[in-house]
């Protein structure tokens, strides 16, 4: 497991984290759980954590990465921390509409504008 | 291509295999034009239906399988997958979009496989889900 390839490219710009998923599909429930893992990780590291989620690249979601989701969102809050969503496909992004996880996260569909809505 | 392609695949309760199966009917379905949007609704409907016969139906024992039978024309798509689990009442799920529910991790596959088919029908107590997009559906109707 500790040589587990990462699923994830994160970059520091200023006190955000910007996590770029490396998987196209993000359907595979073990892949759904070492992403969450990774992400967790970020969040453990920081105190009021600031994390930019970008699906650039991302084609196909399960609703079991959608639970992964919730469960960080609902991390990053505990810890009084920011998430946003950027660069969500127009099909992923009716899945979120649709089930109403549209309203629970925060989406932009501009790296500016999320970057700039951390306070 | 006019032909209609009516099959069979039987796989044990492992991941590997059962994303096998799902590739091989999405490939069938790819070689008979279906456009991008509904391969997006299939492919997300047929891998919540594998998932939760994996998950809720088998529970993940290797010992048990799961049955993908499918049919293929060039207007419709049918899916059945069947789980050797003790079934489920589809009726009682809860509304996963209610706000109490909203930050729930799961539930939302059902709802998902409904807004994105043309039809969903479960049979066999639970056991088996029946997964039917047409050609010319437009859902979903977000």
């Amino acid at each position: 497991m500790a040589d587990q390839k990462s699923r994830l490219q994160i970059l520091d710009t200023d006190d955000v984290k910007r996590v770029r998923f490396r998987d196209r599909h993000i359907l595979d429930e073990t892949l759904i759980q070492q992403i969450a893992d990774e992400i967790s990780l970020v969040i453990d590291q920081a105190t009021e954590p600031k994390i930019l989620l970008d699906f650039t690249g991302v084609e196909h979601l399960s609703s079991a990465a959608l639970g992964a989701m919730i469960t960080i969102n609902n991390k990053v809050r505990a810890k009084a921390g920011q998430l946003r969503l950027v660069n969500i496909d127009k099909q992923i992004y009716e899945v979120f509409v649709i089930t109403k996880l549209s309203d629970l996260f925060q989406i932009h569909t501009d790296e500016q504008k999320a970057m700039s809505s951390f306070s | 291509m006019g032909a209609s392609t009516v099959k069979t695949l039987v796989v044990p309760s492992r991941r590997q295999q059962i994303v096998a199966a799902q590739k091989t009917i999405l490939k069938q379905i790819e070689q008979h034009n279906y456009g991008e949007q509904a391969r997006f609704a299939i492919r997300l409907a047929l891998d919540e239906a594998a998932c939760n016969a994996l998950r809720h139906g088998n529970h993940e024992d290797p010992d048990k399988h799961i049955t993908f039978q499918y049919e293929i024309t060039d207007q419709r798509v049918s899916i059945s997958v069947t789980d050797e689990g003790d079934g489920f009442d589809p009726g009682v799920l809860p509304d996963p979009t209610h706000e109490a529910n909203l930050d729930r991790p799961c539930g939302r596959g059902v709802m998902l496989m409904l807004s994105y088919m043309t039809e969903v029908s479960f049979s066999n107590g639970g056991r088996t889900i029946t997964l039917i997009k047409d050609r010319n559906c437009r859902k979903p109707e977000a």
